[in-house]
């Protein structure tokens, strides 16, 4: 169905509705390379216009990508819950903005909510938000998500120890482990991305984290973030797998592209929960996303990047994950040019995961091809936290020397707990001062021998 | 003041020997130190400034014309570096006038060497010449012909589809320069299509990356390329059904090519 809206005589038409959503999008690279972004500033805020006088009904009679054909669409509208829905059914997306930011919705309010949005309406309604608007509102909602920490408290910012190595060694996985406890990261997750994808070495990496977690007897989740079904293969063989990671995206066929599928997903949730290694209640799953992700796999079906990211977050709620973070900066600037759209989308892709009711991370990060450095990722540190984000990921020295791109460097957890007083998951906090690493106030204090000495007394495997 | 470089008990077993990621910087408060935080930003500037500029075509062509195997130059679509990293489609095509001139030459060999810029001028102001040097003389020496040599600018790997193709060659050796790491900026990768055209997915071809110096060595790289071609031409197949070959040579790929590991992103 065709939209239009009309700014002081001229008339702006939109040939249907993923036609008015990405002619809506705050401007960015991937949506103009995917040649379906506005022409310039007034046919966009044209769009946000309509966009805003939209029903929110409106996303529930019009598919952007037909049901019939894609199971992500399909997977939507089967768990759309009406009675939820009824309380925002009668609003618009500019009413709905308005209903957010009100002081009476709060935590109860966007719980109850949650399952009767769909991740079309959240997409739209972040497309006319400031990013005031998108830390206010995202900073109402708390998501938390347990295994052995407590993740995504208010007023807490967890984080994932990120010690890839390009080789996958094991003393350099270790030491750069070590290198992150030291500096109090790691407790959402120690989580290696595996620059090999063989069994035998996703087997090795868990095991060696495993050894490190239980040795220092560290209250977190480790995990190898190889393909699902090496994780399977894995959890077959009985290895230390906490957490089963993927990367998923928000249609069928770029979930196909990165060799996945709902089913394959329900498998390997199934199976790593028979491994019991967590409380019953246990989150067990780790997912990534990023916008541009369904465009590289020529699977956007012309699509807006930021709606087919949010339709992501749909397949991620299917599982109730432990960690799920968009790697924002991560997949380059042909998607997101420089360090305002890389901080805009960080800001919306938390926003919009936090509404569907996910514990949102964000990687926050950059390319060295993109128009953007540590300062833009300073400012998007300093926001997420305003927003309360769940975690984000910490490397030494903010490079990364595996994945070859920067991220945060555990020097700013450290910035996040004693300048933007956020401290840990309560039961790391704990453990922090237990072995010595922090006082009672959460400041880092002097070297722990016990912690800087465990590599001279380890036996790694395969090493 | 915890600066690891005063030295404290837990420096005797030193985490610096074990990785060369940059652990144990040393802190003042959540600041990074001084000299490491100025590092940081020098070899950030190093890789920006990789990307951003372009390649010396003229002194590459006077090194290149000493093999003798003629020089064609041609460039893709992207008309700027702005253009090039905002639109990866545009420099996978031929410019008319490009397509124009390599369809005068028509060359039939077996094989066509492409040097593209890519995401490092550094890397093929460093490597190209040497790495071009080498993997002629293999193929020489295994009495493979050889196309002249196309330079190409604003190139992304696909881009050697339509140049394989217009030119009629059986394999395509793209040299191209890698998107730059903070610890390299000038390390080039070379891709292996067999009957490329265009169209072809990157699942059919192989790709050998990390070539620098520090990284991988020229000759290792071009032994690599060598064995490549040789397997290619037995078997009639590149990419992942070469896979083996792949991970003899690729063991320092990134993880564009390594499965499920991080979201894809085409650099290149």
């Amino acid at each position: 169905m065709p939209y239009k809206t009309t700014i002081e005589g001229t008339v702006f038409g939109f040939a249907d509705l993923k036609d008015l959503m990405a002619k809506a999008t705050p401007e960015r690279s991937g949506d103009q390379l995917a040649g379906i972004a506005a022409d310039g500033p007034v046919e966009r805020l044209a769009a946000q216009m309509a966009l805003a006088d939209l029903p929110l009904k409106t996303f529930l009679a019009e598919e952007l990508i037909p049901a019939d054909t894609d199971d992500v669409s399909r997977l939507i509208m089967d768990r759309h819950d009406p009675i939820a829905f009824a309380i925002v059914s009668s609003l618009t997306v500019g009413e709905f903005r308005e209903w957010l930011l009100k002081p009476e919705t709060g935590q109860r309010q966007l719980e109850a909510v949650a399952p009767g949005l769909t991740p079309e309406m959240v997409a739209a309604v972040s497309k006319i938000m400031r990013l005031q608007d998108l830390i206010s509102v995202a900073s109402k909602r708390e998501v938390v998500t347990t295994f052995r920490s407590t993740i995504g408290l208010k007023g807490r910012l967890s984080t994932r120890n990120q010690p890839n190595h390009p080789t996958d060694d094991s003393y350099g996985i270790a030491a750069s482990a070590i290198d992150g406890l030291l500096m109090g990261s790691g407790d959402a997750v120690i989580g290696v991305n595996p620059a090999t994808d063989t069994v035998d070495d996703y087997v090795r990496i868990v095991s060696l984290l495993d050894d490190l977690r239980s040795r220092l007897s560290i209250p977190t989740q480790t995990c190898c973030l190889g393909h699902v079904t090496t994780a399977l293969k894995a959890v077959m063989a009985d290895a230390p797998v906490d957490l089963v990671f993927q990367s998923i995206a928000g249609s069928q066929k770029a979930n196909e592209g990165f060799g996945v599928s709902l089913a394959l997903l329900k498998e390997a949730h199934e199976a790593v929960r028979g491994l019991h290694r967590g409380p019953a209640d246990a989150n067990l799953m780790y997912f990534e996303t990023g916008q541009g992700a369904a465009l590289s796999a020529e699977a956007n079906f012309g699509v807006d990047q930021q709606t087919m990211e949010v339709r992501a977050y749909a397949v991620a709620r299917e599982f109730s994950p432990l960690l799920i973070n968009t790697v924002v900066g991560f997949i380059g600037p042909e998607y997101l040019f420089n360090g305002k759209q890389i901080i805009r989308a960080g800001l919306e892709d938390h926003f919009c995961g936090k509404l569907l009711g996910l514990p949102m991370g964000v990687d926050v990060c950059y390319t060295n091809h993109a128009d953007a450095d540590q300062e833009d990722m300073d400012a998007l540190l300093t926001l997420l936290c305003a927003a309360n984000v769940n975690f984000v990921i910490t490397v030494p020295g903010s490079d990364d020397v595996m994945l070859n791109y920067q991220s945060l460097a555990h020097h700013d957890a450290v910035y996040c707990r004693e300048t933007l007083k956020r401290p840990p998951a309560p039961e790391f906090e704990r453990w922090l001062v237990e072995i010595g690493l922090t006082d009672r106030a959460g400041r880092l204090l002097e070297e722990v021998p016990r912690l800087a000495n465990y590599m001279a007394n380890a036996r790694l495997p395969g090493a | 003041m915890k600066d690891e470089r005063e030295g404290t008990a837990a420096a005797s077993f030193d985490l610096r020997q074990m990785t060369d990621a940059r652990v144990r910087l040393g802190r003042f408060g959540a600041g990074v130190p001084t000299r490491a935080a100025q590092s940081f930003l020098l070899d950030h500037a190093r890789a920006r400034q990789a990307v951003w500029s372009e390649v010396n075509w003229a002194s590459l062509r006077a090194a290149l014309g000493e093999l003798k195997l003629g020089i064609v130059e041609v460039e893709s679509q992207a008309i700027d570096r702005a253009t090039y990293v905002r639109r990866p489609d545009l420099g996978r095509k031929l410019s008319t006038e490009a397509a124009k001139r390599l369809a005068g030459m028509r060359s039939g060999a077996d094989i066509v060497i492409i040097v593209a810029d890519g995401l490092s001028a550094n890397a093929i102001d460093a490597n190209a010449v040497p790495l071009v040097r080498a993997i002629v003389e293999r193929l020489l020496a295994r009495r493979l012909s050889i196309a002249p040599l196309v330079l190409t600018s604003q190139a992304r790997v696909a881009l050697g589809d339509p140049i394989a193709e217009t030119l009629r060659a059986q394999i395509c050796i793209m040299v191209i320069g890698e998107r730059p790491g903070l610890s390299a900026a000038d390390s080039a990768g070379v891709y292996v299509t067999y009957s490329p055209q265009s169209g072809t997915p990157d699942s059919r071809r192989n790709c050998i990356s990390n070539i620098r110096a520090g990284g991988l060595g020229i000759d290792n790289a071009a032994d690599g390329v060598a064995s490549l071609v040789a397997d290619m031409l037995k078997t009639g197949i590149s990419g992942v059904g070469l896979k083996n070959a792949l991970e003899t040579y690729c063991r320092e790929a990134v993880a564009d090519v390594a499965g499920g590991a991080r979201l894809p992103h085409r650099a290149l």
